[in-house]
C-alpha cells in the first residue's frame, strides 16, 4: 500500500477546512492509483527483465559474481522462482575496507507469467553474471490458427 | 542462523559531463576498495560485461574503469517486464597511492572485475628503528 504524506500547513490551517484536506487527500490517493507505468518498485533481489517472442517467455537476472551451482531455479505451471545466495568471499590477508558496496545474502523471487510455461523443455544459463532463463510457452497456450470451413 | 536476505538495489545512473559516443544509458558499478601494506584492490560489479571490453585507465593519480555491456537482448524479443535497463558502467576514483602501473592486473569473472594495482616499492612504509641509548 502506498503511504500518502499527510498534508499540514499549520499557517493555512484556518482557511482551508477539513473537509477541503479530505478531498485534496482523496485526489492524491486516486492518483497513486491510476498511474499509469507498471509498478516497478519491488525491492526483492535480483532485478528481472522478461521479455517474449512467438515460442518463449526469457527471463533475465543481473546476478553478478554468482556462480550457476549456487542457484536453483523451479518452473511450475506458469511461475518461475529463483533462489540462491550470494557469497561475497573475504580476501586473504590483512585488508583495510576503503568501500564497501557490494553485497551478498541469500534471495529468492518468485514471478508469475502470463501464461502455463513447457517447464520440461526451460533452458537456463549464466553467462558474464547474467542469468538467461528460456521458458517455453506450453502448447495449449500458445494461440492456433482456426481454419474456418467455407461452403465450396 | 537466519541468513541475511538481499535488497534489491537499483542501477544507478552516472552523470555525464560531455557527450557519450555510444548512445544510452551509463552506470555506476558498486565497488569494493581494499588496501593492504603492497596493493590496493577493486572489486567491480558489472553483470553483462566481457572481459575484452573493459578500459581501465591510470593517469597520474586519477584511475577510470569502463566496462562495455555487450549481451543483449535478441531482436525479436518484445519486453514484457523491465526492472533494469542494459548500458556500460563507468567509474573513476582518485588514488591516495603511487602505483606501479607495470604490474597492474585484471580479471573478469562471473561479470565482476577484479583490479589488482600494486603499490610502487617507494612508497611503502618503512620501518624506522629508534635507537635507544
Amino acid at each position: 500500500m502506498a503511504l500518502i504524506r499527510w498534508q499540514t500547513n499549520p499557517g493555512e490551517l484556518s482557511e482551508q477546512s477539513d473537509f477541503d484536506r479530505l478531498r485534496q487527500g482523496m485526489e492524491g490517493l486516486l492518483d497513486s492509483f491510476g498511474s499509469p507505468t507498471p509498478s516497478f518498485t519491488s525491492r526483492v533481489f535480483p532485478s528481472l527483465n522478461v521479455t517474449e517472442d512467438k515460442d518463449n517467455y526469457y527471463l533475465r537476472a543481473e546476478l553478478p559474481g554468482v556462480k550457476s551451482e549456487e542457484l536453483d531455479l523451479s518452473v511450475a505451471g506458469n511461475q518461475v522462482s529463483i533462489r540462491g545466495e550470494r557469497k561475497i568471499p573475504a580476501e586473504k590477508g590483512e585488508f583495510n575496507y576503503h568501500r564497501r558496496e557490494r553485497e551478498g545474502g541469500a534471495f529468492r523471487r518468485t514471478i508469475s507469467l502470463p501464461v502455463e510455461l513447457d517447464a520440461d523443455r526451460v533452458g537456463a544459463e549464466m553467462k558474464k553474471g547474467i542469468l538467461k532463463v528460456t521458458l517455453p510457452k506450453h502448447e495449449k497456450a500458445k494461440p492456433r490458427k482456426i481454419q474456418i470451413a467455407a461452403d465450396k | 542462523m537466519e541468513e541475511k536476505e538481499m535488497v534489491r538495489q537499483g542501477k544507478k545512473e552516472v552523470k555525464r559531463t560531455g557527450e557519450e559516443m555510444r548512445p544510452g544509458p551509463v552506470f555506476m558499478p558498486a565497488v569494493d576498495i581494499l588496501e593492504n601494506q603492497n596493493e590496493i584492490v577493486m572489486l567491480a560489479d558489472m553483470p553483462g560485461v566481457d572481459g575484452q571490453d573493459v578500459d581501465i585507465d591510470l593517469r597520474d593519480d586519477v584511475l577510470s574503469v569502463r566496462g562495455g555491456v555487450s549481451l543483449v537482448e535478441g531482436e525479436k524479443e518484445t519486453p514484457v517486464y523491465r526492472e533494469f535497463n542494459w548500458g556500460d558502467y563507468f567509474r573513476q576514483f582518485t588514488l591516495g597511492e603511487v602505483i606501479d602501473q607495470e604490474k597492474i592486473s585484471a580479471k573478469m569473472e562471473n561479470g565482476v572485475l577484479r583490479l589488482v594495482l600494486p603499490k610502487k616499492e617507494k612508497v611503502r612504509p618503512k620501518k624506522i628503528q629508534v635507537s635507544v641509548n
